[in-house]
């Protein structure tokens, strides 16, 4: 039924405008004495070397494309989760397969090194 | 209905608000009591009016915008973190059914969602977008760096989050919040029957709220403030109120998926009336978030912090397999075991 999530719509309505009217508020309210010092970035005392948005390492990279490959994995595990005891040992043997093939790949992303940090 | 959802979200806003004001104060007072030092005692009756008077400074202190940030991210960041920790809440049954009379008020916001535990999936994915924008709009390095940390260590343990939930839905055979609460009410508590799913989740959602042994994301000696570092007066404590609402979200989640939501065993034999079971309902699960808060206070308070690179190996070289391992034997369980 549709009509279900219409308070999850209203919770959100309400959340989003409570977040909205909490992050002004304070621009509303609180003193207003901008200085050059006071708004430039802060880097521990000093004044700022270089710019923040530079390259970021690739490793930030892999862990993304990781996490979307293992999710999608887990998206398919959700519906399999809620029905395989009505399916029987059909659908315990696919996912065993599944699982399998995934893990020889987890195996493989593990000996090429994706996952070290140091 | 709209009426009944507005009431209903006006008590759980109200509730968790409240609750999120006295989290900070009781973790201050425990952090206290674990360092051998006394707390916050002045504003008020033991302190009691703390929280109140650390919402006032911050409301009234002076909002700053860096000229290096990117003004609409930098404004849209805390927003987005609030609205998600407290979309969350809406699907969260805090109690069975109250009747007035002949009407049927069920104790969630939005009831008869058959897809729970995707939604709270969902959308705690959309929490990592506020604190990567906070991190990167700054335009400060520490900022970014806490973003940066925090998405991916967010990410990573979404993975043995979802892992661990898998064991619940297995055993329930379905999404939906309420089924999973009876299906524990009629056996035992998923925490008994799932305790590997359980670790892994305990373990995830302590990742997922930022909060110690993993709060890399703002390890002060590091990061200074982490994401937050160029943020002030009430956007800055909107972060830390989306931080504890998490907490309060993570600790309501975990009872309802584990520890049987409103149930406790042997109440229902006792003959109560409706309206009775039903305050106990809410009783017992108010009681049981307190305590899983305190176990978050507690940890956070004894354990040190993990090294980055720890932190990515516990999750992906550790609990991934686990979670793997962990369908299988759920898989067997329910099979042989209970069915």
């Amino acid at each position: 039924m549709l009509s279900n999530y219409i308070p999850i719509v209203l919770m959100m309505v309400i959340a989003i405008g409570f977040g909205i009217l909490m992050a002004n508020l304070s621009k509303w309210l609180g003193p207003k004495r901008p200085n050059f010092q006071k708004l430039s970035t802060y880097e521990s005392g000093m004044i700022p070397v270089g710019t923040t948005r530079e390259r970021v390492s690739v490793k930030y990279y892999v862990v993304g494309m990781l996490f979307i490959i293992f999710d999608i994995e887990l998206v398919f595990l959700y519906p399999w989760a809620v029905t395989f005891d009505k399916v029987g040992a059909f659908a315990i043997g696919e996912m065993f397969l599944f699982i399998v093939l995934l893990f020889i790949g987890y195996i493989y992303i593990l000996k090429k090194g994706a996952l070290e940090w140091d | 209905m709209v009426i009944e959802a507005l009431i209903k979200i006006a008590i759980v806003l109200f509730v968790v608000l409240t609750g999120v004001s006295y989290t900070v104060l009781v973790e201050r007072w425990v952090c206290a009591w674990v360092q051998d030092r006394i707390g916050p005692n002045r504003v008020g009756p033991l302190g009691l009016f703390q929280p109140l008077a650390d919402v006032l400074k911050l409301l009234l202190k002076e909002d700053i915008e860096p000229l290096m940030a990117q003004k609409w991210f930098h404004w849209v960041a805390p927003v987005i973190s609030i609205a998600v920790a407290f979309s969350v809440l809406a699907i969260v049954p805090f109690g069975h059914v109250l009747m007035l009379g002949n009407h049927a008020i069920p104790l969630t916001i939005a009831s008869g969602i058959n897809i729970g535990v995707l939604y709270i999936v969902a959308l705690t994915s959309l929490g990592v977008y506020g604190i990567t924008l906070a991190g990167w709009s700054s335009g400060s390095k520490y900022s970014l760096l806490g973003g940066l940390r925090s998405s991916a260590q967010m990410i990573s343990y979404e993975l043995t989050l979802g892992l661990g939930l898998l064991s619940v839905i297995m055993l329930s055979g379905s999404l939906d919040l309420n089924t999973i609460i009876n299906s524990q009410a009629q056996g035992l508590w998923n925490v008994v029957r799932a305790p590997l799913g359980f670790l892994l989740f305990f373990v995830s959602s302590f990742a997922e709220t930022n909060r110690q042994p993993f709060d890399l994301p703002e390890a002060e000696p590091e990061l200074v403030g982490g994401y937050h570092t160029e943020y002030s007066s009430m956007k800055f404590a909107l972060f830390f109120l989306a931080e504890y609402a998490n907490i309060i979200t993570a600790s309501a989640v975990m009872t309802v998926l584990f520890f049987g939501g409103w149930h406790l065993p042997f109440v229902d034999q006792l003959g109560l009336s409706s309206l009775a079971m039903t305050i106990i309902g809410v009783l017992a699960f108010a009681l049981k978030v307190i305590g899983l808060l305190f176990v978050f206070i507690w940890v956070r308070w004894t354990v040190p912090r993990f090294r980055y690179d720890q932190l990515m190996n516990l999750g992906w070289k550790v609990l991934l397999p686990l979670g793997i391992l962990n369908i299988i034997l759920t898989a067997f369980e329910k099979i042989y075991l209970i069915a």
